[in-house]
């Protein structure tokens, strides 16, 4: 048991980090890491959300009808969020502030929707908390590195203090919006090179979420996307050519009928 | 509410602050679903729709629900499931009345459900104290912005099939690098002064 328990510590903060590999919650990851303290604060309240929600969903896996799985999982995600949301406001206000309106939008971030689909609602509660742990220290420690390279390298200091030396002109755009684009793309390019496992160059991704990708807003790195769209269009393409060809042939059958009619009378 | 402050509302939303480029909401569908222009245009209809939509809803039932009883803290919770339950509504409906429609729209909106732009407008417009219809408009200039951008990516991404990409950035990073591009580019909108 308990090495199970590291074991899925270790795979989330390594083997399927949610940001590095799995590439899950891609917008809070490019807006919230200006700098590292936001990063560390925006990653430990997904982490302490994902832990959460883990446990209840694992709590009521065999009572939630099939059915209604997703609604039954957002209402749960979206409580925890908001009480997060209501202690941050209350002991945290200058984080609160600087992380604005991504702190309720962690309600639609895809790890911890996809985690629930793919763990907790098969898993016992103690694995689905070690699950929980493990995605949300990869995800802190993501975004924190992500943060303190921004930081670093836009403003030349590391948690607010300055380190860089003197000379080093900061490279501001790094901490502005098209900064983060650029970062995420250097690091995507880096996986590419050194063909790290990650789901920017994989093309179907085993790994992520679950697979329902239909069900979930935020895989920036998976063209699953496109694929279920094409598909779905094909289908209903065909749908609306039967349903045509079948009302032409209803209609030329009824004419048919009634010129037999017309020529028997 | 005058016209001229809804018509500086649908600016600032479309092209100033840029819901992709420049508040970084959304980002999935416009990296996923952006390799050729129909479907980007298909995606950037379905967007516009459901935010419109959605933001006209949510704010109906701020101020007529969530205010009177005093539960403003609910409205995560109240808005993710509206928004939500209205895509679903929009895609069965869309699926039994028009095939064309469906075929063309519909098939994108399973695909927004959780797309973080449309409860990010809905919480930026209560945020902003915005009343229906600046909420509307807002909304409307938002999603603008989006199909704006996503059919800009859409049109560079088709040429640059044909260009000879280096191979460590071939796929997820050179799309990145052109958004990055693109960001700098509307970050020259943040310069239009009223």
């Amino acid at each position: 048991m308990m090495k199970k328990a590291i074991e899925r510590i270790l795979n989330g903060l390594f083997r399927e980090n949610p940001i590095f590999v799995l590439m899950l919650g891609m917008c809070a990851t490019l807006a919230v890491t200006v700098n590292a303290v936001n990063g560390l604060g925006m990653g430990l309240s997904t982490a302490a959300v994902l832990v959460l929600s883990n446990a209840m969903i694992s709590l009521l896996r065999k009572i939630i009808p099939d059915g209604v799985r997703m609604p039954a999982y957002i209402v749960v995600i979206a409580t925890f969020v908001t009480i997060v949301q209501l202690i941050l406001q209350a002991y945290v206000p200058s984080l609160y502030e600087s992380l604005g309106i991504f702190i309720p939008l962690i309600v639609v971030n895809c790890i911890i929707l996809g985690r629930a689909e793919a763990y907790a609602s098969k898993n016992n509660v103690f694995l689905s908390v070690c699950d929980g742990i493990g995605m949300g220290l990869g995800f802190t420690v993501a975004l924190t590195i992500i943060g303190l390279v921004r930081e670093l390298f836009g403003t030349g200091c590391v948690f607010g203090v300055k380190i860089m030396p003197e000379f080093y002109e900061p490279v501001a755009i790094l901490v502005m919006a098209p900064g983060a684009f650029f970062v995420l793309a250097i690091l995507t390019a880096l996986q590419n090179k050194l063909r790290a496992p990650s789901a920017s160059n994989t093309q179907h991704s085993e790994l992520a979420c679950g697979g329902d990708c239909s069900r979930c807003g935020g895989c920036a790195g998976a063209a699953n996307h496109l694929q279920i769209a094409e598909e779905t269009e094909r289908k209903a393409r065909q749908l609306a050519e039967e349903r045509k060809a079948a009302a032409e042939a209803k209609k030329s059958a009824e004419q048919a009928k009634k010129q037999e009619g017309g020529e028997q009378a | 509410m005058s016209i001229g402050t809804l018509f500086l509302t649908l600016l600032t939303t479309a092209l100033i602050n840029n819901v992709v480029l420049s508040q970084f909401l959304g980002l999935c569908p416009f990296l996923g679903v952006s390799k050729n222009v129909n479907t980007a245009a298909g995606m950037g209809g379905a967007v516009i729709f459901v935010i419109t939509v959605a933001s006209a809803l949510t704010n109906l039932l701020y101020t007529y629900v969530l205010v009177p009883l005093e539960l403003l803290y609910m409205e995560t919770i109240v808005f993710i499931l509206v928004i939500a339950a209205l895509v679903q509504l929009v895609e069965m409906a869309l699926k039994k009345l028009s095939h064309g429609l469906y075929a063309a729209l519909g098939v994108y909106l399973p695909l927004i459900t959780t797309n973080c732009a449309v409860l990010g407008v809905a919480l930026t417009n209560v945020q902003n104290d915005y009343g229906f219809l600046a909420s509307v408009v807002a909304g409307f200039g938002t999603a603008g912005g989006f199909a704006i951008a996503i059919l800009i990516l859409a049109g560079i991404r088709e040429k640059m099939a044909h260009n000879d990409v280096p191979k460590a950035f071939q796929g997820m990073p050179i799309v990145l690098v052109t958004a990055g591009l693109m960001a700098i580019a509307f970050s020259g909108f943040s310069g239009l002064q009223f």
